[in-house]
């Protein structure tokens, strides 16, 4: 009744999803977001890898031949790419995460970040190397 | 003294004789070094009267003149004319219901931040005559950047959760929170994890960083956030599985 | 209002999204070299069958699958709410059954090998 004699009428606009193109920002999260398509797809495939695995060397050589078609390439390929945005955006975010203060100052962004890119080529060099690869 | 004419469209809703907010469009002649502020006044004093909006220190350290300009939260007192082109679309904050032309409802945010029990509760109440709390440099380094909030609400514009979950306590609300835990002379913390950890406190965060980006303070409210959601992890697993462990 | 229960997920995501941030961009990378047809040693049977046949292996890769699928599984069900679908409640059930059966598969391939 208050509002009624006061004259108010808030007026609430709707919400869309129009916000994920409103700046490049919402578009690069959800690019972010989207990176779990395919690390769970290839999750996925890991499983039915294993399954292969323990079907036999024959199974497992078709599973081998079946990465070859141009649909796995091609997936794998984009599954690459957004597996590294994966990481590149969560090991700049970290840092905001977890903030470390020594003495009076706070390290900087850049170290925390670096010691994970660091770990991450070393660890990635030791996986290749124990593949074979070098 | 060089000047040019600027376009602004501005979102006007004037609930006693509009169903729907409309766009209106003024030429301002404006001076090179203005702020869309100066814009607005200009409007108000030459071309509008009826052009209703909030501002105050027009130095950006009040948060009252928080307004979506060309689809951005920002501060009309440090949005520079010169570094727009063409015409400049000016409406009230995102998030919040439209009270009159550029102001908004802010009931919620007010709301929000009193329930983070923003004020300092300490272990024991100190007597006068024991002095003053006495903090370190570090110390005061641990919180200080999230004390510099403003109220302006631009975070809770920029936040896409806020958009979607009206409940979701919000960025600036967390981040003056998480001032209090981290100051050296606070104990409560543990109370105000009922409003933090709850459903609708940080949980609801996805950690987008919109809120962080178009803070004029440089609070960090997503670093806020996230510290407030590992500490609550790090609680909860705590209780559930060492339950004989004090905090 | 009473503290959530949000930690028992967003846990398991945090650490599944560390650990794949580190390893998966190499696996893909090598899983990649073997679909065109330069396969890593790592990947010939004989290799894979051994690594999986040792119970450390066992558990590495279901370390690995699980958090993988659950820290996928948890932001896919961000992602759906942030894409206007409502039912939080009936995506959450989905897709985190989803990476326990896929977990589950994975520990039973495993205990075959």
């Amino acid at each position: 009744m208050a509002e009624e004699m006061s004259g108010r009428r808030p007026y609430e606009r709707e919400i869309t999803s129009e916000w994920i193109f409103r700046h490049p920002r919402y578009l690069r999260y959800m690019v972010r977001e989207f990176s779990c398509l395919f690390i769970g797809g290839y999750a996925l495939l890991m499983v039915v890898g294993l399954e292969r695995l323990a079907q036999g060397p024959a199974a497992w050589q078709g599973f081998l031949q079946a990465l070859q078609s141009p649909a796995s390439v091609a997936f794998h390929a984009v599954a690459l790419a957004f597996s590294l945005y994966h990481s590149v955006t969560w090991f700049n975010l970290t840092p905001k995460a977890l903030p470390v203060q020594l003495g009076e100052e706070f390290l900087p962004d850049a170290v925390i970040a670096g010691a994970h890119y660091a770990g991450w080529f070393a660890l990635s060099a030791v996986l290749f190397w124990m593949a074979g690869i070098f | 003294m060089s000047g040019r004419v600027v376009e602004l469209e501005v979102l006007r809703y004037h609930p006693e004789t509009d169903q729907e907010p409309r766009f209106q469009r003024y030429s301002v002649p404006c001076r090179e070094e203005w702020v869309v502020l100066d814009a607005l006044n200009y409007i108000k004093e030459h071309l509008d009267p009826t052009l209703t909006y909030r501002w105050s220190c027009h130095m950006a350290v009040c948060g009252s003149c928080g307004m979506m300009i060309n689809q951005e939260p920002k501060l009309a007192c440090k949005a520079f004319l010169r570094d727009y082109q063409g015409v400049i679309r000016v409406e009230p904050l995102r998030h919040f219901p439209i009270e009159r032309d550029l102001v908004t409802v802010i009931d919620d945010f007010m709301a929000k931040l009193s329930r983070v029990r923003p004020y300092l509760i300490p272990k024991d109440i100190k007597a006068l005559e024991a002095g003053e709390y006495r903090q370190t440099p570090a110390e005061l380094k641990r919180f200080k950047q999230y004390s510099m909030c403003i109220n302006c609400m631009l975070c809770y514009a920029a936040c896409p959760e806020y958009g979607l979950i009206p409940k979701y306590i919000g960025p600036a609300a967390i981040a003056l929170a998480h001032r209090w835990n981290q100051d050296s002379r606070d104990a409560g913390r543990e109370e105000r994890q009922e409003a933090l950890a709850a459903k609708e406190g940080a949980w609801e965060c996805s950690f987008v960083g919109a809120c962080s980006e178009v803070c004029p303070e440089h609070v960090d409210p997503a670093g806020a956030i996230q510290q407030v959601k590992i500490r609550s992890t790090v609680d909860w697993y705590q209780e559930h599985l060492m339950p004989w462990l004090k905090k | 209002m009473a503290k959530s229960n949000k930690p028992i997920v967003w846990g398991p995501f945090a650490a599944g999204g560390t650990l794949t941030a580190f390893l998966t961009p190499a696996l893909i990378a090598l899983t990649l070299l073997a679909g065109l047809g330069r396969v890593p040693d790592a990947l010939s049977y004989e290799h894979l069958h051994a690594f999986a046949a040792h119970w450390l292996g066992k558990a590495a890769l279901v370390v690995v699958i699980g958090l993988s699928l659950w820290s996928a599984a948890h932001r896919l069900r961000i992602t759906a709410y942030d894409l206007g679908v409502r039912a939080d409640a009936v995506v959450a059930a989905i897709v985190y059954a989803g990476a326990l059966a896929g977990t589950g598969a994975a520990v039973l391939y495993l205990l075959r090998i």
